[in-house]
């Protein structure tokens, strides 16, 4: 079958896709986004997660056709090519929250939509939403850290809302 | 090299960064902004046009004998291009990390449940999944060789490799039986009666460990692709380059030079890249073929694709006099090695001996075991035969301290090694060991506000809403372990590097070669930090990582920024000095006191000389050094005397615990850690590579383990196997200690597996403390705490 949405922002179709097939897969296989990540591609890691139309969700666990006409945004789509890394992105690199960086992808999209509905979490509030993505390498303390810097320097510098 | 047009290529070519810090600072992951843009090249995001997806077909059972193999259909399936057995391997079929054991598809028989009986290729995953179903496999199901009784009494239950296989394998040094490998370590009288009658307390402990997994979460992946010249190049996510290729070439029948690796996007290790997975499989798909080919394991086959951390039986007597000295020690450690021996033996060697832990105990007698048997295979994982070691002789420090009525902490500290101190092989400490200080560090830490048990989401049970605070106890535990870095037993696992420098738009800019493999821990960073230093220049551009330059060792036992690191800075100074040469026959410097900073030479006595721009012009010095660690000995096989281990690290932890003993639930409220670095090179990774490793301690305590049962996995997957959430992980404080040790590069000290060590058996202490149970096993799980089965 033939899907056609808009990826971070643009119009793209995917051509002889099988109906077994995830939205991961479609992405990372059939549109050159590999950014989200297939660690366990059954919704437990967390790795994968995209924006569908604007709420965060596994995308192994969305098959390829429920995307049809539809919005996906990836880490791929959060840097502005013209101001650079989002906050968020930029606040993982500097605090260490990266080693292998394998679940970064779906812990940005996560933290992303984190501070956008409660733009200064409490550290338990930050541990419930990121809990449903896994990190192997990091003990989470720097996660911890990523999140909380990001979260000072958005309140620091107000920006629009994000959508 | 031939070219090839691979989506991600570009992300395996090299990373360039200026940056003012050399080592000491924290400057940045290179690396850093490619991975949190989605951009950076994993080994399973790699694609090539007209690639082919590779697949393998794998046993239902854990042991049987195969009588047929049906591929016809298979083969006529649409979009399949090959499918193989062991009879269409080109060259060796056995390749083995340490032991050559293993065949690359099953031969005749199965030793274990998720063995690779056939591979596919085809044009599509689902093809593949489908052309795999179709294969007919006739198997006679033989009675699984599981347990320690039924593996040592092979007269019985049988042979998992039958003994003239395994004396070929192991050039006639294979032990005995079922028995891979088995070390002893004897040392003052050995343990005895007259020994036995110089203590006043005894305690005796039975443990166990459960089998863990990495799970690190790039699955197992790669693409093979046919080169003109008949040869492969991979492109993988593996701890060792040259290993894999040195494994990979006999089994293709090619020689070494025509099978070329780089190394992809690594998505962590842990010990789980060491041995080989689908490196194989692709290459030999790849060359029946000749088209590239792709395999990607999903999380289940990932759980089958690699070894697991050895689950261990140990029993621990110690004897103290009534004031606390240790007097003697006796143990037995029984390690389940599985199907093929891995890294079995080198892990025996390890848990032997280290079996003692940090502590002076006059009178040893040790013996550890591998076995070979029909459950999953075993080999390393990050703490490598010492992990499971420190949760029995940690565990049974708290039961000889409840014995003698002392401070656990105090009676650590009295028994504590320290510089000097000899080794139970006979080797001296000849590097600090602050064992005593670590444990003091983390006890003065203040401990975490009682609980107010206003947030669930901060009590056992968490979400689940269990309990607002009834049934809640808190526990606080401690523990302290000793680790070898490097390769141990007389390998000589050396690293080489490359360093390059030039004048690249009129500034001068150093490019660091390795076959490092870069996993996640930083390699890579400490690389350019480590150029800058000798260099004194801020532009480093890292090459990627492939077999075009010489080995880099395994990025494993705690080893790479010593002996990788200690390459780049061996080669560093090699060009520096080259630099200093062109210096004097140019100018005719004659002092000695010459350094690089800033981008210029500086003289101590006549400060700034030149620049490196200017001396250099457009000449580059570009020099490759080799890095040998001191040399080690073999540990003698019956008493396990002898020089074995290059370096030792020791880390101490206290954990903070809240139990629900009516539930059995626990949560770690704070997992604090104390760790000599030697030198702290990158305080900022250092500092993760902590948290990291205790977090996997952690998980060892309280959830982490595959079940078997007659050989066959039962939880092969992230629902069934638990690692720990950010909400089951606590804020953990680090205390880094900074005494160099004289024969380390840099005084540094190897720091990712120390905390795996001591984390367990602290979080475990804690519960203890908490319910006074005495909990002889980890994963401790909810039953062992209500009492209500397991």
């Amino acid at each position: 079958m033939r899907v056609t949405f808009r990826a971070n922002g643009r119009q793209v179709e995917a051509d002889d896709v099988w109906e077994g097939e995830s939205l991961l897969f479609m992405l990372r296989e059939r549109l050159g986004l590999p950014g989200s990540k297939n660690a366990c591609e059954q919704g437990e890691c967390g790795s994968c997660t995209v924006y569908l139309d604007g709420a965060t969700v596994c995308s192994c666990l969305v098959a390829a056709g429920q995307v049809q006409g539809r919005e996906v945004r990836t880490v791929e789509g959060m840097a502005d090519p013209d101001t650079g890394l989002d906050p968020v992105q930029q606040a993982f690199v500097d605090a260490g929250a990266v080693q292998c960086g394998f679940c970064t992808p779906g812990l940005l999209i996560q933290t992303h939509a984190l501070l956008d509905r409660d733009p200064q979490p409490g550290d338990n509030d930050i541990r419930e939403a990121l809990s449903g993505n896994l990190c192997r390498c990091t003990g989470y303390e720097k996660i911890m850290d990523a999140v909380r810097l990001a979260s000072a320097r958005r309140c620091a510098t107000p920006s629009e809302a994000t959508p | 090299m031939t070219t090839h047009t691979i989506r991600g290529e570009k992300n395996l070519q090299s990373i360039t960064t200026a940056h003012p810090d050399g080592i000491g600072g924290s400057p940045l992951r290179p690396d850093g902004t490619l991975k949190v843009k989605g951009e950076f090249a994993y080994s399973s995001d790699l694609w090539h046009e007209d690639m082919l997806w590779g697949m393998a077909l794998r046993a239902p059972h854990a042991r049987a004998r195969i009588l047929s193999v049906d591929i016809s259909e298979a083969v006529a399936q649409p979009g399949v291009y090959a499918v193989l057995t062991h009879e269409d391997i080109p060259g060796s079929k056995l390749y083995g990390l340490e032991v050559v054991d293993q065949p690359a598809l099953a031969i005749d028989q199965i030793r274990y449940h998720g063995e690779a009986v056939a591979i596919v290729a085809a044009d599509h995953p689902e093809t593949a999944r489908r052309a795999l179903a179709k294969i007919k496999v006739e198997y006679e199901v033989l009675p699984p060789i599981v347990t320690e009784e039924q593996c040592l009494d092979p007269e019985t239950h049988g042979y998992v490799h039958e003994p003239h296989e395994a004396a070929k394998y192991t050039n006639g040094a294979h032990a005995s039986g079922n028995v891979v490998h088995s070390q002893k370590v004897v040392s003052g009288l050995g343990v005895n009666d007259e020994v036995r009658a110089l203590a006043d307390v005894v305690v005796v402990g039975e443990y166990e460990v459960g089998m863990q997994d990495q799970a690190f979460l790039g699955p197992e992946s790669g693409l093979a692709v046919p080169a003109e010249d008949g040869g492969i190049d991979l492109y993988i996510a593996t701890q060792w380059l040259h290993v894999d290729r040195q494994q990979i070439a006999p089994v293709l029948g090619l020689p070494e030079n025509k099978v070329r690796l780089t190394l992809a996007g690594v998505g962590g290790a842990f010990g789980g890249r060491e041995d080989l997975s689908m490196q194989i499989h692709a290459c030999l798909l790849a060359q029946r073929t000749g088209k590239p080919v792709k395999i990607v394991y999903s999380r289940e086959e990932s759980f089958f694709g690699h070894v697991h951390r050895h689950p261990a039986k140990m029993r621990y007597e110690h004897g103290a006099t009534r004031d606390g000295k240790l007097v003697y020690m006796d143990a037995r450690i029984v390690l389940d090695g599985g199907a093929y021996a891995s890294a079995s033996p080198a892990v025996v060697g390890n848990a032997s001996s280290l079996s003692v832990g940090p502590y002076e105990i006059p009178n040893v007698n040790v013996l550890a075991i591998a076995l070979y048997s029909n459950n999953p295979s075993c080999g390393a994982m990050r703490g490598f035969g010492a992990v499971q070691a420190c949760f029995a002789y940690e565990s049974q420090l708290d039961k000889l301290a409840v014995e003698l009525g002392m401070d656990p902490v105090e009676l650590r500290q009295l028994n504590a090694v320290s510089q000097g101190s000899i080794m139970p092989t006979g080797q001296e400490i000849d590097a600090p060991a602050p064992v005593a200080e670590l444990l003091q560090k983390v006890k003065d830490l203040p401990l975490p506000h009682p609980n107010d048990f206003q947030d669930v989401r901060g009590l056992p049970g968490a979400l689940s809403n269990t309990s607002h605070g009834e049934g809640i106890v808190r526990g606080v535990g401690y523990a302290v372990g000793i680790k070898n870095v490097g390769f141990s037993e007389g390998f000589d696992d050396y690293s080489t590097a490359r360093v390059r420098l030039e004048v690249i738009g009129g500034e001068p800019v150093a490019m660091v070669h390795t076959a490092m493999a870069e996993v996640g821990q930083g390699g890579v960073t400490v690389h350019g930090q480590i150029a800058r230093t000798e260099l004194g220049v801020e532009r480093v551009t890292i090459q990627p990582a492939n077999t075009e330059v010489g080995s880099a060792g395994s990025t494993s036992a705690s080893r790479q920024t010593y002996m990788t690191g200690g390459a780049v800075k061996l080669a560093a100074e090699a060009v520096r000095n080259a630099l200093f040469a062109l210096g004097r026959e140019r100018y005719g410097w004659t002092g000695n006191d010459l350094s690089l900073t800033g981008g210029k030479v500086v003289s101590a006595t006549n400060g700034v000389l030149v620049s490196i721009a200017d001396l250099l012009g457009d000449q580059a010095i570009d020099l490759t050094r080799e890095h040998h660690h001191r040399p080690t000995v073999a540990f003698d096989k019956e008493t396990g005397q002898g020089f074995g281990h290059v370096q030792y690290t020791f880390c101490a932890h206290r954990a903070v615990v809240d139990v629900d003993v009516e539930l059995g639930l626990v949560k770690v409220v704070e997992l604090a850690a104390a760790q000599d670095v030697g030198k702290a090179l990158n305080p900022l990774s250092v500092v993760g590579q902590i948290q990291g490793g205790s977090t996997q301690g952690l998980g060892l305590a309280v959830m982490e383990e595959i079940i078997t049962r007659d050989g066959k996995v039962r939880n092969p997957s992230f629902t069934d196997y638990l690692i720990p959430t950010i909400l089951d992980t606590p804020p953990q404080p680090v205390e880094i200690m900074e005494l160099a040790d004289p024969n380390a590069p840099y005084g540094l000290r190897g720091v990712g597996e120390a905390p795996t060590l001591s984390s367990t058996p602290a979080i475990v202490s804690a519960i203890r403390a908490a319910t006074g149970l005495a909990l002889n096993r980890v994963p401790v799980r909810p039953e062992h705490l209500t009492g209500t089965g397991g």
